[in-house]
């Protein structure tokens, strides 16, 4: 009886068995990439809003404060998205005739509320609390990016467990000065010419505004040994924050 | 199934007998099955779930289960690759000045029990009502609640309430409703209201009670009647023949050194309920200090909880009952010779006697509402007789609206419909089509009318056989006003919009009265202008609704004059005696779905009943040897037959039940009750007597039928030493440290993983005094609505899935078919051991120790595999078998705590110490200080609807806190802590006060227990 397979096949059967490794590591490497890809994350997609707000504009433009909007973030879970009363405040006098407003109008007129599109969306297995974030130092920018810098409002980070892990396992990296938590651009003037955003790994990006001392050593003007390998650790401790507790699953979940 | 029903059918009497004599020590037993030692029992001790439980029971086919998982599979795929939906952020237009979006508000309000109020502090999550708490400063709650406050929550979003108004089985509007009884108006307005009979429940409403009353001071010839179906109706009758007039009585437990309940379930069946459980068990702390303890005496028929904390049980028939106020009046009197042959009763009337003599003035005697006014009066010339009055039980003016004439009964009602003199029937919030005895023949009574006008929270059997159904508004959305068993007002304020059409019986009333248009609120605020004062009266408005609390409401104490009659009352009979084949029936309200207005209350059905631990179901039940005798078992259904009338009921053989007494409960074998309570059980009110007292000589026969009934008391039994520890107050004050002999302490025991540190910071424990609990299950009804538990459903339950967090074990000791067995109440849930077994078993880490101490579960990591609850000692871990939690109904999306997940199938969960509240707190104190959480400022949900107080929680840093002082307390134990577990959750043995001339409780001394029985054997 003729062989069935010609003798090519083997060399074509090494090809796939050896091939398969890369076949399914590229596999696995195309599905991470996807579920990281702003496909899936949503990172940096514009949502449709009923009235095109510009966070650009209020902010950077006019210097508005976040609470004057964002009544409840120091105080709850939930950090408010204003009521059309705090929009009418202002557009009662400024731009009252404008069109891109007139949702804003109708709905203090009618009494139905403005419906927006959340932008920021954690999975609702996760209790995220804004205010002992905002009462620990962690900025508005750190999660949610240089909002001053954005016409219209989209997600500046996956927001994927890792990511929210990195400042719970080291949170000296993350925190900043209390007064300093809601401005934005803080410690980009530290690493010039990095993206505006926060990175991780590198100690004082964020939390060292200034100059990094090793413990045990007298800075330049022969001034007392610091007590904090960084400005951050030293908030960390000055913050009460208790690292060890941070990573207890029941610190988000529940 | 078949299975299950017949698990029971091998038990003999006689065996158990022999088991339970036979062992050394006294034995606890959950079940008869447990005490027999029968291998039903050894499964649900040594599995998890009975044999084949975890089987699919659906029908569906090999076939169809393939093409479902072939299905799923494919979404599964499909599902992965998008993104969830996007999600609205819906904010306000005007923002309410003093809400906080995600912080909850607490209102205050009262929720009507039998007509009485009980004050509340009700959650709001931006509008909508989750949780019901009690409010502290409201004499009638003392800030806890019942079962059935804390199941209020579920009725108010049932899907099935009624929702719309009909004309006879058509869609109306209210319009069209007013409109038409506004010509009916205008014809009564002419005859003086003749042919116009209101029939309510009871009133206690101010504001209820003067529309009624102005309404048929314009409408003399109108009649106002009164149902309360499980009311006071004996105690009025008794009143009346004591003093010559109606007061309503009131007691303060406080002072109390001896108590006496003749029949009573005084914890947790009366308007002032609540408050006296708190005031009984506080006459009754020893854990720290062991001064003062008071007695509790308990002459019942049927096991009730109050008797199962009483420090001397008697079981009696319920005819006993009026020998035995007889012989205790004669007795405390001091006329021994007028003291009458009670049989097994007499030590217990000796010595109840003599107690009640020397603890003059801090004595009290309670009648429950079941027994004959004769029983009543009695007990209040006991009362007097020991000087109680005006110390322990004061009488006031009569909290109740009551109709002006005689005669307002619903048997009255139904006599002048069947004489054709009523026209126009208005039934107010009442369902008597369902809840009027059997021998009123309601049904053919309301034929008579020619308009029949039904106001209810459901479309029930009276909606059903009225011209006119208005939706009735639950206490969640209307204004109205309620007082408390003192009399205390309390002003009933809305915490949402009625979700469907509800009006209020002030509209309906209003309406009447020609006067339509006029909202609740408006008629409420109206009746108080007139009371607080128009000076100020905004403020005053304000104050009493913030508050719960309308100061200076309390009902006058009325100068009562004890009748000469009951002067010198003769000792007679010892009770009814009872013919061949005759056995005495009891009929009482059911302890979970009360009269069967909570029927449709999926929590409360699946609430195991305190006693019998049964769900779902009401049942009939006997003693042990009447079972015997009589050759029936659980499940095996019988009729029982008072006069011409007889229901079919299903046996339960119950430990502790007198002989020859069958008791029955109300609630059940609704009709029209919704998807929930629609023909369950059997209806007793085709028994229940229409006058007099709730019990009658009847006899029962045979039919063939077997009934399955669910029951909780075999599930997740635990094997180990002295589960449950008794003591007596006279051992703890001679040696506190006894019940230590030859006992490690928990936490000594060396153990191979590494100590977690909590120098710093919190760490939380609880201390449950097993002394206090009074098995009410309103930790268990807490905790459902706190953490948004799931019901399962009868089947489910029967094969021991049922979800509760939070279980309350009930244990039994002596023997089985004596009635003298003692009932021990233990609540147990996850205990968060510092060692736990489940954490290092799980493959996936998805239960873990957190750094405050608590064993937390993260359901999002969980896969199911279930082995931690294969390791769990204490069987505390629940598994979603199937998808249990209702995601799809809207309303019920409005329920849910949104501070907690809502667990889907194939995750596992238990207890979390209520982490959510913690969490709360713990962010509070950091953002406020150094993150150290005093004790106090966490109260678990079951902590805080306790009406005992037996459930302590807190800090155990905090050096001031109460959970740490209890731990030091010489009662405190760990269950099975000598496992290594270290749990953080600890109990506080039971402690008995035992007269000194009667036997101790059987648990309290295992050695001389022995001993006796060794003599017995000899």
């Amino acid at each position: 009886m003729a062989q069935i397979f010609h003798p090519s096949t083997n060399t074509f059967a090494r090809a796939t068995i050896f091939g398969a490794a890369f076949i399914l590591a590229g596999a696995a490497a195309a599905g991470g990439m996807f579920v990281r890809s702003s496909y899936v994350t949503q990172v940096d997609v514009v949502r449709d809003q009923p009235v095109p707000f510009s966070h650009d504009h209020h902010v950077s433009g006019l210097g508005i404060d976040c609470r004057y909007c964002h009544t409840s973030v120091e105080k709850s879970s939930f950090a408010g998205i204003p009521s059309t009363e705090i929009c009418m405040g202002c557009h009662s006098q400024i731009w009252k005739n404008s069109e891109l407003l007139a949702p804003v109008r109708e709905s203090f007129r009618t009494g139905q509320s403005l419906q927006w599109t959340r932008v920021t969306d954690l999975p609702d297995f996760v209790y995220f609390n804004h205010s002992i974030h905002i009462a620990k130092g962690v900025a508005c920018e750190s999660c949610h990016g240089r909002v001053d810098k954005m016409p219209l409002m989209r997600k500046a980070h996956a927001m994927h467990m890792e990511w929210c892990l990195e400042c719970h396992r080291h949170p000296e990296l993350a925190v900043r000065d209390k007064a300093d938590v809601f401005k934005f651009g803080i410690g980009e003037e530290v690493s010039q010419g990095n993206p505006p955003e926060i990175i991780f790994g590198k100690p004082n990006s964020v939390g060292g505004v200034g100059e990094t001392l090793e413990p045990g050593r007298t800075d330049a003007e022969g001034q007392d040994t610091p007590k904090y390998a960084s400005h951050g650790e030293e908030l960390v401790k000055r913050y009460g924050i208790v690292t060890k507790q941070l990573t207890d699953c029941a610190i988000c979940h529940r | 199934m078949s299975d299950q029903a017949n698990k029971s059918a091998g038990l003999e009497l006689p065996t158990i007998r022999s088991r339970v004599a036979g062992t050394t020590g006294p034995q606890f037993w959950r079940s008869l099955e447990e005490a027999a030692q029968s291998p039903e029992f050894e499964q649900y001790l040594h599995r998890e779930f009975p044999m084949q439980a975890s089987e699919w029971h659906d029908p569906a086919s090999r076939r169809n289960f393939l093409k479902l998982m072939g299905a799923s599979l494919a979404l599964a795929g499909v599902s992965g690759c998008t993104s969830p939906p996007p999600e609205k952020i819906v904010p306000y237009v005007r923002a309410p000045e003093e809400l906080v979006p995600g912080r909850p508000q607490f209102y205050a309000t009262a929720m009507p029990q039998g007509g009485y109020g009980l004050g509340l502090l009700v959650e709001s999550h931006m509008g909508r009502p989750t949780k019901v708490e009690g409010n502290p400063e409201h004499p009638a709650s003392l800030g806890a609640t019942d079962a059935f406050a804390q199941a209020s929550i579920l009725t108010m979003y049932d899907p099935d309430r009624s929702q719309t108004i009909f004309r006879r089985g058509i869609i109306e509007t209210w319009d069209a409703f007013v409109t038409a009884i506004t010509r009916e108006v205008e014809k009564f307005r002419e005859n003086r209201g003749a042919g116009l009979a209101i029939l309510t429940e009871t009133v206690t409403s101010p504001t209820l009670a003067n529309q009624l009353q102005s309404l048929l001071a314009d409408l003399p010839e109108a009649r106002w009647y009164v149902h309360e179906p499980a009311g006071n109706r004996n105690a009025r009758e008794g009143a009346l023949q004591a003093f010559g007039r109606d007061v309503d009585v009131v007691y303060n437990f406080r002072q109390a050194n001896v108590v006496v309940s003749l029949d009573s379930d005084f914890l947790v069946g009366l308007p002032g309920s609540v408050r006296y459980a708190r005031e009984f068990i506080d006459g009754r702390r020893v854990s720290v200090d062991a001064g003062r303890m008071n007695r509790l005496y308990v002459a019942e028929s049927t096991p009730t909880v109050t008797g199962a904390v009483a420090d001397h049980r008697v079981a009696v028939r319920p005819s006993q009952v009026e020998s035995i106020a007889r012989s205790l009046l004669a007795a405390v009197r001091g006329e021994a010779a007028q003291v009458a042959d009670n049989g097994s009763a007499d030590w217990w009337v000796a010595t109840a006697a003599k107690d009640l003599r020397e603890n003059q003035g801090a004595a009290i005697v309670v009648a429950g509402p079941g027994q004959p006014a004769a029983v009543h009066a009695l007990v209040h010339a006991i009362n007097e007789a020991i000087g109680a009055r005006g110390r322990t039980v004061n009488y006031l003016e009569p909290i109740a609206a009551r109709p002006a004439q005689e005669g307002a009964t619903l048997a009255d009602l139904a006599e002048e419909l069947h004489a054709g003199k009523v026209d126009t029937l208005v039934m107010l919030g009442s369902n008597p089509v369902y809840t009027a005895p059997g021998e009123v023949n309601f049904t053919e009574a309301l034929s008579k009318a020619r308009l029949r006008i039904h106001l209810g929270e459901y479309y029930d059997e009276t909606a059903f056989l009225s011209d006119w159904h208005i939706p009735a508004a639950h206490y969640l959305e209307s204004w109205t006003d309620l007082r408390a068993f003192d009399g205390t007002a309390t002003i009933v304020q809305p915490l949402i919009a009625p979700l469907y059409e509800g009006k209020s019986a002030h509209e309906v009333i209003s309406v009447l009265a020609g006067n339509p248009g006029r909202s609740a609120y408006e008629i409420v605020q109206e009746y108080w202008q007139g009371r607080l004062g128009e000076q100020d009266f905004d403020r005053r408005w304000r104050k009493a609704v913030h508050d719960g609390v309308i100061p200076e409401t309390e009902a006058q104490t009325v100068n009562v004059q004890l009748s000469d009659a009951l002067a010198g009352a003769n000792a007679t009979s010892g009770g009814s005696q009872l013919g061949d084949g005759t056995v005495e029936v009891e009929i009482r309200p059911d302890p979970t779905v009360w009269d069967g207005r909570y029927a449709n209350n999926g929590w409360l059905q699946e609430l195991p009943k305190p006693m019998s631990k049964l769900t779902w179901d009401n049942v009939a039940y006997i003693s042990l040897p009447m079972g015997e005798r009589m050759g029936l078992n659980n499940g095996d259904v019988i009729e029982v037959t008072i006069g011409e009338r007889a229901v079919q009921a299903p046996v339960w053989l119950m430990p502790g039940q007198p002989d020859n007494v069958v008791s029955l409960t109300l609630g059940y074998g609704r009709s029209r009750a919704g998807r929930v309570g629609t023909d369950i059980g059997y209806n007793a009110y085709k028994v229940f007597p229409a006058q007099g007292a709730w019990f009658a000589q009847g006899k029962i026969g045979y039919t063939s039928q077997k009934k399955l009934l669910a029951t909780t008391q075999s599930h997740w039994s635990m094997e180990g030493r002295d589960i449950v520890r008794v003591t007596t107050v006279d051992k703890l004050r001679q040696d506190p440290k006894h019940l230590w002999e030859g006992e490690h302490g928990h936490g000594e025991l060396p153990s191979f993983y590494p100590d977690f540190d909590y120098s710093k910071g919190n760490q939380w424990g609880m201390v449950i005094d097993q002394t206090a609990c009074i098995g009410c299950n309103a930790c268990v009804m807490a905790c459902q609505s706190e953490n948004n538990i799931p019901i399962v459903g009868k089947e489910q339950v029967s094969v021991g899935r049922e979800m509760h967090w939070l279980r309350i074990d009930r244990y039994f000791v002596g023997d089985p078919a004596e009635a003298d067995v003692e009932t021990y109440f233990q609540p147990m849930m996850c205990v968060h051991c510092e060692k736990a077994p489940c954490e290092v078993v799980c493959p996936v880490a998805a239960t873990v120790h957190d750094s405050e101490g608590t064993n937390n579960m993260v359901y999002n990591r969980c896969v199911g595999t279930r082995y931690c609850s294969n390791n769990c000692p204490y069987k505390v871990r629940r598994f979603n078998f199937l998808q249990f939690s209702d995601e799809t109904t809207p309303s019920l999306k409005l329920m849910r705590n949104p501070d907690v997940t809502v667990r889907s199938r194939g995750v596992m969960e238990k207890c979390t110490y209520c982490i959510q509240r913690i969490s709360h707190a713990r962010i509070d104190a950091k953002k406020s200080g150094d993150g150290f959480v005093p004790d106090g400022e966490v109260v678990t949900a079951c902590q805080q609807a306790c009406p005992t107080r037996a459930i302590v929680f807190g800090n155990l840093n905090d050096k001031q806190g109460e959970a740490r002082k209890l731990k030091h307390s010489p009662l405190n134990y760990g269950v099975l802590a000598e496992l290594g577990t270290q749990p953080r959750t600890t109990y506080l043995a039971r402690v008995a006060n035992p007269h000194s001339d009667l036997p101790g409780p059987k648990a309290a001394n295992p050695h001389e227990h022995v001993a006796e029985k060794d003599k017995a054997h000899s």
